[in-house]
């Protein structure tokens, strides 16, 4: 519970950090309502809409209502998935906003032992330090070969998790070696007429749980012509930390990702998670207070481009020939890669471009699936109800693969074929790798003929 | 009636609102109350007491005997995109939501009929009608959001009003709940009905000051089979304007009729990047329907009537989609203008089309007499302006200035024959001058018609007809 004391320091904090400005600049109008997940979710209820959770951000800038419980529920709902600023005439920057008000509202949160040690562990313990999170998928790949996973589900150790968690371990990919993470080279040259320079953002878990999709999109990068350098001392984006209100954690962690990425001369900097991307585009805004970093996030920022962006921008499904296996694709749009990287375009391009595709566009295919970082964690019930709807969707498509550009996305769509009895029938995959399986199709078939 | 008033001393509670609509559908939270104190319109701003959410007419009904018996305001509220303040609860009590009340009752493909209730979204209405081939014309610029129950309160207008009229028209038949508890039926899916008081148009825009509408019977009509879009590009604002009076006196009558003004393009598309014309002062954005042959004729003359009143390019949409995005983006200038400044200030005083240039051109005198920043955009063809204000509320100078130019702003459109409201309502922003356009007689009798539906005042009140304490020019006047 909140105390009176608490209350007060929270209302002046919001007066002191919040952009009163950026507040202000939402004129209610509403336009936002329609593209709000939690707001169609809740049954159109206000507080749960991206227009409520600004009118209550500025009422406690105001000293219109108190800072209470109810009012952190609200913004703790927020997927935080953006879909609001693309459809708002007056371009209020939503994200920036909820992101200032929940830093607020973690530091004066009330937190049992338990759950700040964890919060500690994760956020500044693990994710800053690329080679633990190297080490701990090492483990979970220990974990996978060795069958305990089996033997730990047979005795119901799972059970002891929230449903989201038990079921989010049955679809984790296979888990790389750590040595197979670590004596991976770190150049790649081009293939064919040389077009480009990039750097790949490798990403916390892109480069270790999900180490095969990051190794596809070098493939691929290198098939469009690129020299692919994976820069050193580079970390996770710090998405994670700044979406849960631990912003000073994150601005360090942009900071050394600026200097990796200054280590070189790079055309671009590729991505292949729209989670991440969000957030590194954003670094100039994260370090608009620091003068001796707003130039370098600038650079940094001006180079970003996601996987498919890049793809299409060099003709690549144009130089070569995509195959699959007759079936019929869907693709569900990464929030952060559509609403705030503005890349949506370019995965259908892809996926129309392969051969034997009958792509099929899904109903709703920009909203959240649910997964929101880690929101299917904290808000197991309302992603739940957000996923089964998707999939509802999914099933309306008829589709055999349901294609998506970033790893949570990926998961809860794995999540959600488990969970819809579609198993067998279906299958989720990362664009990255379903083009690399096009490539490797195509090769093969012109072999036989 | 001493009884009644005794009861009126009797303060409302939770337990009596849940025991109408359920536990789960009323709240009194701190969080809940701010996000109803507010609508679209800018600077208004009060909590309720209870917000509460009825599931049926009957509960509607049940609460406003509730409330009229404890004395206590009722505001029935939509999707509160209201531009006037219809749905801020100033003076407390209980906010009554709409939003359970949204199911499409019937579609009569036979007397080309829908049946709603008043918390389905008027998109929704649209988008179903027109799978059937059937046209719902009313499309206020926040259809996408707004519900039916809004519109009909408001009396919505739209895009295409020139052509197909506003909400009003398209009303055959209503339920309204009344503040003594009882249900009543309006009209019926009749072309021809003089039985008694047309009591259908008087509830429809009457700001949820009588009554709450339950249900609504609309009429369609047949989808035109096509339709065109075209822009006229213009250097000089007035001959914009004088190009709509002299389209409508060539006895044209396009669906849409869109005036925007360089200050309007540049913002919307800052947001939309449709590849608007920002390099001219204002365009026309025309619209026509119907059979194709007739479609491609008045198209064909409106951009000759266009060019002969000095438009220096008109250009056709290419596609129905390039159409339909101009559509989008006009609808989106109100909110997109509220990127240049803090706050916007919006008005629709509306004049007889033929005196559109004389009114452009007093509104642009008016800003600059005032000093003040006036961005013009709206539905020039049927003579339904949207000046609009840029500023910044915290600026109390400055919004003295405002209100002074708004306030001659309004007595320009009344001089010219006009009135101070085309669409958006009286509400709260405009009831200060509700008399200089009725005058006090007229004030009068809606009064009288208020007084006996609502005696006790409990139905939204403190708009339509002023109160002492109203900031406006009026009062200084």
């Amino acid at each position: 519970m909140m105390t009176e004391k608490d209350k007060r320091q929270i209302q002046k904090d919001f007066q002191k950090n919040m952009d009163y400005d950026e507040l202000l600049n939402c004129m209610r109008c509403g336009f936002c309502l329609p593209s709000c997940p939690t707001y169609i979710e809740t049954g159109h209820k206000e507080k749960y809409s991206p227009r409520g959770r600004i009118a209550l951000m500025k009422g406690i800038t105001d000293g219109v209502v108190e800072p209470d419980e109810d009012i952190a529920h609200s913004l703790d709902l927020c997927l935080g998935c953006r879909a609001c600023e693309p459809v708002c005439p007056s371009g209020v920057k939503y994200g920036h906003l909820l992101e200032d008000a929940r830093s607020i509202l973690q530091k004066h949160k009330k937190q049992s032992v338990p759950v700040k040690l964890i919060r500690k562990g994760v956020f500044n313990g693990l994710f800053p330090h690329q080679n633990r999170i190297e080490a701990a998928t090492g483990l979970l790949g220990f974990y996978q070969r060795s069958g305990l996973s089996k033997v730990g589900r047979k005795i119901g150790f799972m059970n002891l998790f929230p449903e989201s968690m038990a079921a989010m371990e049955k679809i984790l990919p296979e888990a790389p070696t750590k040595k197979e993470i670590r004596e991976r080279p770190r150049f790649f040259p081009h293939e064919g007429e040389k077009k480009a320079d990039v750097a790949l953002f490798a990403g916390c878990l892109m480069d270790t749980l999900f180490f095969k999709t990051n190794n596809a999109t070098i493939r691929l990068l290198q098939k469009a012509g690129c020299d692919v350098t994976i820069p050193e001392h580079q970390l996770c984006c710090g998405a994670l930390h700044g979406h849960n209100g631990e912003l000073e954690q994150s601005k360090k962690m942009a900071k050394q990702n600026i200097e990796a990425f200054e280590a070189g001369h790079f055309d671009y900097i590729i991505t292949n998670a729209g989670g991440c991307s969000a957030f590194l585009i954003e670094y100039d805004h994260l370090l608009a207070g620091e003068p001796e970093w707003a130039d370098r996030a600038k650079q940094f920022v001006s180079r970003l481009k996601d996987i498919s962006a890049i793809l299409v921008d060099l003709d690549f499904h144009h130089q070569h020939h995509l195959q699959l296996s007759p079936q019929t694709v869907t693709y569900q749009d990464s929030c952060h890669l559509r609403n705030v990287m503005h890349t949506y375009k370019e995965p259908r391009i892809l996926l129309q471009s392969i051969e034997g595709v009958r792509y099929e566009e899904m109903e709703g295919a920009n909203t959240c699936c649910g997964s929101a970082g880690d929101y299917n964690i904290v808000q197991p019930e309302m992603a739940m109800q957000i996923l089964d709807h998707k999939m509802a969707k999914v099933e309306k498509t008829e589709a055999q693969t349901i294609v998506t550009a970033n790893p949570g996305c990926l998961l809860e769509m794995k999540a959600g074929v488990e969970r819809s009895g579609n198993k067998g029938k279906m299958r989720a995959v990362h664009i990255a790798d379903l083009l690399v399986e096009a490539l490797e199709y195509s090769e093969e078939n012109q072999l036989v003929r | 009636m001493p009884l009644l008033r005794l009861k009126k001393k009797q303060k409302i509670t939770e337990e009596q609102i849940a025991a109408i609509v359920g536990k789960e559908n009323v709240d009194s939270s701190s969080s809940e109350r701010l996000v109803y104190s507010y609508d679209a319109t800018p600077n208004y701003q009060s909590l309720p007491d209870f917000v509460a959410a009825p599931g049926n007419a009957e509960e509607v009904a049940a609460l406003l005997k509730l409330c009229n018996e404890t004395g206590t305001p009722v505001y029935s509220r939509g999707s509160g995109t209201n531009l006037c303040a219809d749905t801020c609860p100033v003076h407390g009590g209980v906010v009554l939501l709409t939003k359970r009340l949204n199911r499409i009752l019937e579609l009569d493909k036979e007397n080309l009929t829908i049946t709603v209730q008043p918390g389905v979204i008027t998109k929704e209405i649209s988008d179903t009608v027109e799978k059937e081939g059937l046209f719902y014309p009313p499309d206020p610029s926040s259809m996408k959001i707004s519900t039916i129950g809004g519109n009909l309160s408001e009396n919505s207008g739209g895009l295409r009003g020139l052509k197909y009229g506003v909400t009003r028209d398209y009303v055959m038949a209503l339920q309204v709940a009344l503040p003594d508890g009882e249900l009543i039926r309006t009209g019926g899916k009749l072309t021809k009905d003089v039985a008694g008081y047309d009591l259908t148009r008087l509830f429809v825009g009457s700001e949820g000051t009588l009554g709450v509408i339950t249900e609504a019977t609309l009429k369609l009509i047949p989808k035109p089979e096509s339709q065109k879009t075209i822009l006229a590009l213009y250097q000089d604002i007035e001959a914009a304007a004088r190009s709509v009076s002299a389209i409508i006196a060539d006895k044209m009558i396009p669906v849409t009729l869109e005036f925007i003004d360089q200050d309007t393009l540049k913002a919307v598309e800052d947001f939309a990047h449709i590849g608007l014309p920002t390099d001219v002062q204002a365009i026309l954005l025309i619209v026509q329907d119907g059979p194709k042959e007739i479609v491609d004729r008045d198209i064909h003359r409106i951009a000759e009537i266009c060019r002969s009143k000095q438009a220096v390019d008109v250009r056709l949409a290419a596609s129905e989609q390039e159409a339909e995005q101009l559509a989008t983006a006009r609808r989106s200038a109100l909110s997109a203008l509220a990127r240049l400044k803090p706050t916007t200030i919006l008005e629709d005083a509306t004049v007889p089309r033929s005196e559109i240039a004389p009114m452009v051109r007093a509104i642009t005198e008016i800003a600059r007499k005032y000093n003040v920043r006036i961005s013009t955009f709206g539905h020039a063809g049927d003579g339904n302006l949207h000046p609009t204000c840029l500023t910044d509320a915290r600026d109390h100078d400055e919004m003295q200035r405002v209100e002074k130019a708004f306030a001659e702003i309004f007595e320009k459109a009344l001089e010219l024959g006009g009135t101070l409201t085309g669409e958006h309502g009286i509400g709260m922003t405009k009831a200060p001058y509700l008399e200089w356009k009725l005058g006090k007689a007229g004030v009068a009798v809606m009064r009288g018609i208020k007084q006996a539906l609502d005696p006790s005042g409990i139905m939204n009140p403190g708009k339509v007809f002023a109160e002492a304490a109203s900031e406006r020019e009026a009062n200084v006047k």
